[in-house]
């Protein structure tokens, strides 16, 4: 027997145990999100895809739709919200898109486009990050870093690798990787890895491969982060 | 039949490359249909040195590196009404912020003092140089900003577009296409 | 550089294989369970001063699981260290009460007497000095830890004495005793700190209550699930439980009756248990009461524990000790056992066959966050504190996924005393909406800081008027994530009707600052943050910059109106209570003390919040130039 909530007025059909992202994104509605992929278990993290349920704000990757809600997603009042986190999320690392090569391929910048977000509006933070040149094939730059965990779960759960972790509390959580030198080189991550594929900025790069299709071209300058497929998220 | 009074604009670049300036020029003939409403001030398109009392729209490209730009930055805020940051630079820094990890002695040291192949370098100390900040800093750190243009530059029809907006009354919006960080 | 390096090396670097054989003694004492990796963690240190790379090493070796997972966890809490910080480890409590008692001072005072800055390690290696939340101590305070071992009632004095030690290197366990003298300053006490209490008696009264042939259609689930039919009580404890009206004493005031039989009625599956969790994270500023409770009455504690696992049929128990109580560990531990003997943990619990329960007691290591019970779990499982997606609830799916209940330290003393007296004898205590007592931690302005147990409906004047608080501004009560209250509000009462609290009671005259109360909170809940969601990470650094920038004088209109904006989005979508209540001292001091705000909003105007002119510091230096272009004024003001 299939249910249905409404979203933003739209009747959505969902299955049992579906959260609400999921049958948003079924149904073709789009929700933002940076930290939820449809192939992981929902982190509930970036908050980015928060939405009202009945009034209530709460994170749609792990709300579990049920009949009969009335969900509001797309109001000017909660992408005020989501453009706010956006902008934390850029003033809390270093992002320079010009010099960044995901930059017309990145779920950060996309979103906020799509989110309007003209400036980051907070005084920035401008940490001190490093970049971990060291593997031969992959390139990590922290500076970038918003700590959706994707790498970290694609490796653990997929890769069986455990070579993302994070560490730190508050704003110092930062990425760390599996090894005591702390470099990636000395770690068993390989360019298959799924956690190489998952990054939804540009902290994992694959070397020699930077601006490799010109602008104009990318991913979200051909359309916006709205009606691009979920399943080709992060590559 | 009166005519409408034109708007003064007032344009420069602080830590910027010009590459914004160069930007707006490829509004290309739009620009004399924008001469029917505005006029320029204070910009490196009239060489006037300083800005009017009287400006309605500052328009800043580039950020915050040293004290004559915080000078000027405070003289566009005092005599503009509006004022609109334009490109990454003004926005976040841009690239001349990515020093900001790096103390600015360690930089001064490297540039003047260690590099390979300086004899007798010295860090240059004339009352006539501005001194660098610490760090670079957004403009909107510094002075309110009205407006924002993103982009590196932004394209000339997202200016148009932000520009004539605003001359509509209407608050500025860049859809997609417009909408760049880069 | 090279000669304190070697310093270094002689006071916390130990050689691999010595540290080698510290790990392999606490891995096997936890049994090689990765589950038990944050007091593996919490003994190794205790044993080499630090985690040194060669013990992380070696966990990992030992324990099979990641190095990224041992790192993560280290990295998470504030009283574990992967870089050297000396011999000796210095934190003075730096709760408001620490500060009005001139902590700040003191601080100043060691770090010059040894040499050493603030935060940093000694040159030698010796000794590091830093700043802790609040460390429970506020009524005898300043307080500091030295190694986690708590010393209060500092003094000069006290202060020059400890510098000698450390410069002596004299061993801690060689500190006179009377430096770790913890009082329990009880001022009033009712029916839980004046229970006559013998062990086991309320294990007894509820085995009493039990129908007489146990196999009553309450109690069927409890068999059906290999529980013997002799115990037939747990439904009537809960009965009881229920019956008294008793919601948790933690803050967040749940129906506890509710939550008990929510973790009886969960399925359980194969192979798994039910888990009672004593929440003893008593990390909220201000509140020190669960520290006397646990002191004064560790036995009503455990045994309210049992009481818990004998009404939701749970065989495992924990004690999340607050890593600030540490110094209660081996008392506690004492106690445990005692209980064992007596058979009142263990086997067939005061004869009853398939009574299994025992206790077993975790220390954290300096994190408030977990606190919140989802985040004291992870923590439990050996994780990172961050609070869990629910639902699912711990009732279901708590402990290693397991149906778990967690409680306060007073909310199971409390449950100890209904098992023993029954339901309605508590439920006529305290008011029509709150049954029974309220342990109050009061402190700050007042003649006499300490403990006062209330039945609740007690008003604000009266706890004022009893522990000598006069010309009182303001009382912060269930500290930070609480509310402030100001002397229109006196009259409002103590009761989950009107003010629900955790116990802190915190009272400012009139001649302190109520904005820089608020700062101190607002730095703390930065501290705290987990750092898990992108709201309360970014937004409570957000949020203490801008109250900086008002100390600094650099506050205009414009951010006030970014402090209101910054509270609706960390209360609208922070993922746990810390970031929902991150803006609540802000908020009820703005309302409520709206002058001390306005004396600090010094500009009409945006300002800058850093200081132009100390921007150029640097600049100055390295050219040499002092001339009138080489400075920026200050248009209004500004500090870097």
């Amino acid at each position: 027997m299939s249910h249905t909530f409404t979203l933003d007025g739209k009747v959505i059909p969902f299955t049992e145990g579906q959260t609400i992202i999921q049958a948003a994104s079924a149904a073709g509605v789009f929700i933002p999100h940076l930290c939820y992929h449809p192939e992981f278990k929902a982190h509930g993290s970036c908050k980015l895809c928060t939405v009202k349920v009945n009034g209530r704000h709460t994170a749609s990757c792990t709300m579990r739709a049920a009949p009969g809600m009335v969900v509001e997603s797309e109001t000017e009042e909660i992408n005020a919200e989501r453009r706010a986190l956006t902008q934390m999320l850029f003033v809390e690392g270093n992002h320079f898109c010009p010099s960044c090569e995901k930059s017309g391929n990145c779920q950060l910048q996309a979103t906020a486009y799509h989110l309007g977000m003209m400036s980051p509006h907070y005084d920035h933070f401008f940490p001190n990050r490093a970049v971990d040149a060291s593997h031969p094939e992959v390139l990590l730059d922290f500076n970038r870093c918003i700590l959706c965990s994707l790498c970290v779960r694609a490796s653990r759960d997929v890769d069986g690798k455990n070579v993302f972790g994070l560490s730190g509390r508050g704003i110092k959580t930062h990425l760390i990787v599996n090894a005591k030198s702390g470099q990636l080189a000395d770690t068993d991550f390989s360019l298959a890895d799924k956690a190489a594929q998952v990054c939804p900025v540009g902290v994992i790069l694959k070397k020699r491969r930077g601006f490799a299709v010109p602008i104009g071209e990318r991913k979200y300058d051909q359309a916006p982060i709205s009606q691009t497929a979920d399943t080709t998220e992060g590559r | 039949m009166t005519e409408k009074k034109k708007l003064k604009v007032a344009t420069t670049s602080l830590a910027g490359c010009f590459g914004c300036h160069m930007s707006f020029l490829d509004i290309d003939e739009r620009l004399f249909t924008l001469l029917e409403h505005i006029e320029f001030d204070r910009s490196p398109l009239t060489d006037i040195k300083h800005c009017s009392p009287d400006c309605d729209i500052g328009i800043i490209e580039g950020g915050l590196c040293n004290a004559e730009n915080v000078h000027v930055l405070r003289e566009f805020r005092k005599n503009c009404k509006i004022l609109i940051a334009m490109g990454a630079c003004a926005i976040n820094g841009g690239l001349p912020a990515q020093r900001n990890h790096l103390p600015l002695t360690t930089i001064l040291e490297e540039v003047y003092h260690t590099s390979p192949g300086l004899a007798n370098g010295m860090i240059p100390n004339d009352p006539e140089l501005p001194l660098p900040l610490n760090q670079v800093h957004p403009i909107h750190e510094v002075v309110k900003i009205d407006y924002f243009i993103p982009g590196c530059p932004p394209s000339g029809d997202a200016i148009w577009k932000v520009l004539t907006d605003l001359l509509a009354g209407k608050e500025p919006e860049l859809g997609h296409g417009l909408m760049h960080y880069d | 550089m090279g000669c304190s390096r070697e310093v270094i090396v002689g006071f916390n670097e130990m050689h691999a294989e010595a540290v080698a054989g510290v790990v392999d003694r606490v891995v096997n004492r936890y049994r090689r369970d990765p589950t038990c990796m944050l007091q593996i963690l919490r003994e190794v240190q205790e044993a080499c001063d630090w985690i040194p790379p060669e013990a992380i090493d070696h966990l990992q070796a030992t324990l099979g699981v990641p190095r990224t997972k041992i790192e993560g966890v280290a990295g998470f809490y504030s009283f574990i260290y992967t870089e050297p910080r000396g011999k000796y480890r210095v934190l003075f409590s730096d709760n408001i009460t620490d500060r009005m008692q001139g902590n700040r001072a003191l601080m100043e005072r060691l770090c010059n007497s040894l040499w050493v800055e603030r935060g940093k390690v000694s040159e030698d290696g010796l000794v590091s000095v830093g700043k802790t939340a609040c460390t429970g101590l506020c009524d005898q305070g300043p307080g500091m830890l030295v190694n986690n071992y708590a010393i209060a009632g500092l003094s000069e004095q006290r202060i020059d004495e400890i510098a000698e030690l450390i410069r002596n290197k004299v061993p801690m366990a060689e500190w006179p005793p009377a430096f770790f003298k913890i009082q329990d300053n009880i001022r009033r006490a009712d029916i839980l700190l004046n229970a006559d209490f013998k062990p086991g008696e309320a294990l007894l009264a509820a085995r009493a209550r039990a129908p007489s042939d146990g196999l009553n259609a309450s109690n069927m689930r409890s068999w059906r699930e290999g529980l013997p039919s002799g115990i037939g009580g747990p439904a009537a404890t809960l009965d009881e439980i229920k019956r008294a009206g008793l919601r948790g004493r933690g803050g967040a005031g749940f129906t506890t009756g509710l939550k008990w039989e929510a973790c009886r009625n969960a399925q359980l599956k194969p192979g798994h248990q039910r888990i009672v969790v004593c929440n003893a994270d008593e990390g909220e500023p201000g509140t020190f009461k669960d520290r006397v409770l646990l002191s004064r009455c560790p036995d009503l504690v455990f045994e309210g524990m049992t009481v818990a696992a004998y009404a939701v049929g749970a065989t495992r128990g924990f004690v999340y000790l607050r890593g600030e109580y540490r110094y209660l560990l081996d008392h506690l531990n004492a106690v445990l056992a005692n209980r064992r003997r007596e058979n009142l943990l263990g086997k067939d619990i005061c004869g009853l066959p398939g009574a299994d329960f025992d206790i077993e007691i975790h220390v954290g290591a300096g994190a408030y966050v977990c606190g919140e019970e989802s985040a004291l779990i992870e923590s439990l499982e050996g994780k990172r504190g961050t609070p869990r997606n629910r639902p699912p609830f711990p009732v279901t799916n708590g402990y290693l996924d397991q149906p778990t209940i967690v409680n306060n330290v007073e909310t199971f003393a409390a449950a100890a005393l209904i098992a023993l007296n029954g339901g309605e004898w508590y439920a006529a205590i305290g008011t029509k909406h709150s049954a029974g007592t309220k342990i109050l931690s009061v402190s700050g302005d007042c003649e006499r800081p300490g403990i006062y147990e209330y039945p609740f409906g007690v008003s604000i004047r009266q706890v004022l008027e009893d522990c000598g608080a006069t010309d009182t501004q303001a009382v912060q009560v269930s500290g930070p994530s609480g509310i402030c209250v100001a002397e229109d509000e006196f009259d409002r009462i103590i009761g989950f009707e009107d003010i629900p609290t955790a116990g802190a009671f915190t009272v400012f005259n009139k001649t302190r600052d109520m904005f820089e109360v608020a700062r101190n909170y607002v730095h703390f809940f930065q501290h705290e943050s987990c750092g898990f969601c992108t709201p309360c990470r970014v937004g409570t650094s957000l949020l203490k910059n801008l109250m900086d920038k008002l100390h600094y004088g650099s506050g205009s209109p414009y951010d006030f109106a970014e402090i209101e904006k910054l509270n609706n989005l960390l209360q609208s979508m922070s993922h746990c209570g810390l970031g929902h209540t991150a803006c609540n001292p802000v908020l009820d001091t703005i309302a409520k003390f709206r002058p001390a705000y306005d004396k600090r909003m010094m500009q009409q105007d945006f300002t800058p919040a850093f200081n132009l002119d100390r921007a150029l510091s640097a600049a100055r230096q390295m050219t040499g130039r002092d001339d009138a272009a080489a400075h920026l004024e200050n248009e209004h003001g500004g500090q870097s």
